[in-house]
Order: structure tokens, then sequence, then C-alpha cells
């Protein structure tokens, strides 16, 4: 019954999403895409948060750097081929997940936080402080990348409606993805580090391995977020790698509901629409937000995603 | 069948910060054999165990798996060798279901053997076929106990060492515990056992080995504890 309902919702909330750009609002279609974009970038953290239990506290790098792959690897004066940009940022940003990841899994718990927090400081710091991507000025993506293969164009990226249902199918190909990877040996392996690392080691893992792997992937789906991110708006700035991204996407996992992978997305949902809400209040709309936030972690353990639970609960469902 | 043992610690030093827990401990588990290690609590038994498995790391000594130095090396290879540990506590990971915590541990044995499969283990544990798909922190203490046991099975080990497997459990519940303990070690399987109940410990096991302020003061046959009821009473308080 429950799964039965989880699953309708599902499928409306997909054709909403199918849907809503023919309401021909190029501002909030775009404000869809963009909080698709955020929700790859929270799944992507809760796959180290939520499941393998490593709080990473510089994840905005890996976005920051599908972001500026994207921007690096295109041509200056022709469209790029989205089919080489797209998987270059991904390619990059899971490389340099895995690199930095043989450093920061040698530390745990709060160490573990602040070492990841300062690898992403050092990389925004290298755009930030040097020419490589425009220094803090940020780097203009001038064209589109073309998703033409040979003289075939499936889709046109310029055109905003096509441009959401791409970013909506590779939200849906990474939550399948995701789903599909905790189900399987790898999954629970990681799982089950989350719960107790040493009572993994004492079963024959090598559970450095995995978590370096749960890293690296969750830094490419990252990377693969920063670079739909690049695409949308064009524009790229160190801002994007800043520690406050880092924390705004563990806010939207907290918000959602670590370890839920559709908590991440309506948490990622929830955020953008909270920003755009309360901004539209006050100029002091942080005030507003962290409010909400820390509301939600008081009255709402779990998130977003225990709700339909609570709600089931409050009105007394007959039988379990 | 060679005469190397399974696992065996020669001189074993262990510390914890400035305490010297383990003070020379030699310590041999030999293929198919069941061992009792035995001693009040805080002699180092634990410590010792996790000694063995790399978990903590002797400061001095060695231990042989396979005839092979291990040392220095990791946990994980040191369980690949075909040895299972069910710690103290329950060892459940509570997130997965029952059948996720078995399958997880699946592997072949390191002799390559794959007597204990899914179905065998649920055939020697009826209650855990019963509550296949619950999630583990829904089982009862002695379930999870059996659980952690199975687990240590599906990795088709050649030494099983559980570490108070009975602890804290209704007595119906112990009892089915140790007739699964005297089942495994009757398939061959080599065991270690600490246990607080003596009786059924020695009852079981082919030796013994006592524990007291991390040095060995007896080690011998069971029979010959048995013949010695004053080295029980004077290191044990029974």
């Amino acid at each position: 019954m429950r799964l039965r309902a989880s699953r309708v919702a599902l499928l409306v909330a997909a054709v909403a999403v199918i849907a809503f750009p023919f309401t021909d609002s190029a501002f909030y279609t775009e404000l869809l895409a963009k909080a698709m974009i955020l929700a790859i970038f929270a799944l992507s953290l809760d796959l180290l948060v939520g499941y393998t239990g490593l709080v990473s506290f510089g994840h905005a790098a890996y976005f920051g750097i599908g972001a500026y792959a994207t921007v690096l690897l295109a041509p200056k004066y022709d469209p790029a081929s989205l089919w080489l940009v797209l998987p270059g940022a991904v390619v990059a940003a899971g490389l340099a997940a895995l690199v930095i990841g043989l450093f920061v899994l040698r530390t745990r718990g709060i160490y573990f936080i602040m070492v990841t927090l300062a690898f992403a400081q050092m990389v925004f710091y290298v755009f930030h402080d040097t020419g490589l991507g425009g220094g803090s000025d940020g780097i203009y993506l001038n064209f589109k990348p073309s998703a033409a293969i040979g003289s075939l164009q499936p889709f046109d990226l310029g055109e905003a409606r096509q441009q959401c249902w791409f970013v909506a199918a590779l939200l849906f190909l990474t939550w399948w993805f995701l789903a599909r990877l905790l189900e399987s040996p790898f999954g629970r392996a990681i799982v089950g580090i989350r719960s107790n690392e040493q009572r993994m080691r004492a079963l024959g893992f090598a559970t450095v391995r995995y978590k370096l792997a749960a890293f690296a992937i969750a830094g490419a789906l990252a990377g693969l977020a920063g670079s739909l991110y690049a695409i949308l708006f064009g524009f790229v700035t160190p801002e994007l790698l800043s520690w406050h991204q880092s924390g705004n996407v563990l806010l939207m996992v907290i918000l959602g509901g670590i370890g839920s992978l559709a908590g991440s997305v309506g948490g990622a949902f929830a955020f953008v629409a909270m920003q755009e809400v309360f901004s539209g209040w006050t100029k002091h709309w942080q005030l507003l937000m962290g409010g909400v936030i820390v509301a939600a972690v008081l009255f709402l353990p779990g998130g977003l995603a225990a709700l339909p639970g609570r709600v089931r609960r409050a009105f007394g469902a007959g039988g379990g | 069948m060679t005469a190397t043992p399974i696992i065996e610690g020669r001189d074993l030093h262990t510390y914890y910060g400035a305490s010297h827990i383990l003070r020379g401990v030699d310590f041999t588990v030999s293929r198919g054999e069941a061992v009792a290690l035995m001693g009040r609590n805080g002699m180092g038994k634990s410590t010792l165990l996790k000694s063995l498995l790399g978990l903590v790391r002797p400061q001095r000594g060695e231990v042989r798996a396979g005839g092979e130095n291990v040392t220095a090396q990791p946990t994980h290879r040191i369980a690949r060798r075909g040895i299972a540990y069910v710690p103290e506590g329950r060892g459940i990971f509570p997130n997965l279901s029952v059948r996720e915590n078995l399958v997880m541990a699946a592997r072949s044995g390191a002799r390559g053997q794959r007597e204990w499969t899914l179905d065998r283990v649920l055939a020697s544990f009826p209650r855990l076929a019963d509550r296949i798909g619950h999630a583990g922190d829904a089982l009862s203490g002695g379930e999870q106990q059996m659980l952690t046991i199975g687990r240590a099975l599906m990795t088709n080990p050649d030494l099983l060492i559980l570490d108070e497997a009975t602890e804290g459990l209704a007595p119906l519940m112990a009892r089915e515990i140790w007739a699964i303990i005297v089942a495994i070690r009757a398939s061959g399987i080599a065991t270690v056992v600490v246990d607080r109940n003596h009786a059924a410990v020695t009852a079981l096991a082919d030796r013994a080995v006592i524990l007291v302020k991390g040095q060995v003061v007896f080690s011998g046959t069971a029979t010959e504890l048995r013949a010695k009821p004053e080295l029980l009473h004077t290191h044990l308080g029974v």
C-alpha cells in the first residue's frame, strides 16, 4: 500500500515536471531546472552522508570542478559538443574526488569534516586566485553545447523547455542509478560501513576501498550537477565552490532527510522554493531560511522524508 | 592437512594507551580444534582476540595465520584467510534486512570451500528463516546473535571466534546458541569460544587457555582443566 502511494507520488511529480515548461514561463522553467540540478547535487552528497556515513563539508569542490571543466573544455568561439563536455566534467570531478579521497579518507569524524573543507578551500583558491578560470571574475560559457551527433540533432539545449527536460532526464537517471547501486552488494557494504566499519573489516571487507569508491562516485555526480549548472546559466564563478555552497547542499540533505534519495530531491526543491519565496518577502530572507531549518531539525528529525509516515501516524491509519 | 596452525600469536604485548594489557601471550588454534578462552573481566580476552585480527595492533610479538606473518596486515586481509570474528555485543547491521545481513558476507572460504550457503544457514537457524525480510534491529537479542553467527558462517571460515556469544540472553535462547556452536564444531570448523558459562565451554572445548592480567596461567586440554578444579576456583572464581 505504502509502495503504491509513493509510486503514485513519483508519477505525479514526473508528470508535473514534464508538463510545467508548457506554462511558457521562462523564469520558472529555469528555476525548475535549477532545482533539479541541485537535486542531483544533493543526491550525490547523500550517498556519502546518508549511506556511507561520511559527512563531507567540501562537496561544492566537485560541483565547481564540473562547472569549470565544462567551460574550459568548450572552445571559445564555437559551441562545444555536449557529448564531450558533460562526460569530461563528470570524469574531471570524479578524478579529483578520487585523488582528494585518498587523503581525506585517512581521517574520520570531525577531522574528516575539516579536511574535506580544507581541500575544497584549496580548490576554491586555485580558481579564485589564478588565471585558470578567469580568477575572481569567473568565466563565461559563450555557447550552449550542441547535442548534435553527426548530422542528427536529437534536442536543442538553447530551447528552454528541452533544456529543462534534459535536466529532468538526468535527474531521473541519477536517482535510478543510485537506487540500483544501493541495492547492489556494493551498496550493502557501504551501508554496513556506516553502521560499523570495524565489523565490516572483521568480515573481510577492504573498507577504505569501498569508501574511496563512494567518494569518487559522489564527486563524479556532483560534477554532473556542476556541468549542468554551467550549461544552464552560462557563467561560472569561484562562488560555486565556496564553503557556503558546501553548506547549502548539506542543508538540502538534512532538510530532506539524511539517507533517503527521495528526501534529498525534496530537500533541494524545498531549499530552492524557500529561497525564492523568502527573498521575495524580505532582503533578510536568510534569517527566515535559518529559522525554518532550525525548526525542521527540532520538530522533524528525519526531514521531509519522514513526513508521510508522521502524517499517517497522526491520522491513525489503522493497522500496520 | 598440515600441522600449521590456523592462527598463532607469539609473545603478544598490547597496550591501550599507557596500560599494558597483554603481557607476552602465546596462543595457537589448529585446524578443527575448539579452544576455550577463559578469564575474569578485564584480563585481556577480548584484547587478545582483537590483536590476532589486527583490530588493535600489538606493540610486540607476532601474529601468524596459516604459517605466514600477518602482524602488520590490515584486518580484512586476515579475515579473508578464513577467520570469522563474532564480537561481543550484537554485531548486526540494523539498517539491513536479515537476508541482506547474510548475503553481504557471502563468499567462498580461504580454501575455496562453499559449504555454507544462505539455504544452509537458514536451515540451521529456522528462527532467521522466519524473519528473513525483517530489518536487523527488529530482531530480539538472541535472534540478533544468531544472525551474527550465521553471517560469520556465510564467509565459509576455517575458524570461528565467538566472544561472549550468549551474554545477556535468556537461558532458553542461550541453550539454542550452544546447540548451534556444538553443531558448528562438529562440522569441522575450528572455534575459539569466550563465555561465562564455564561448564558449557569446557564441555565443548578440546583445549582451554586461562588469562590472568594479560598472561597465560593455564594452557592444556579440557580434561586436564577439569582435573584441577582449584584452577577454576582461583582464576575464575567458580
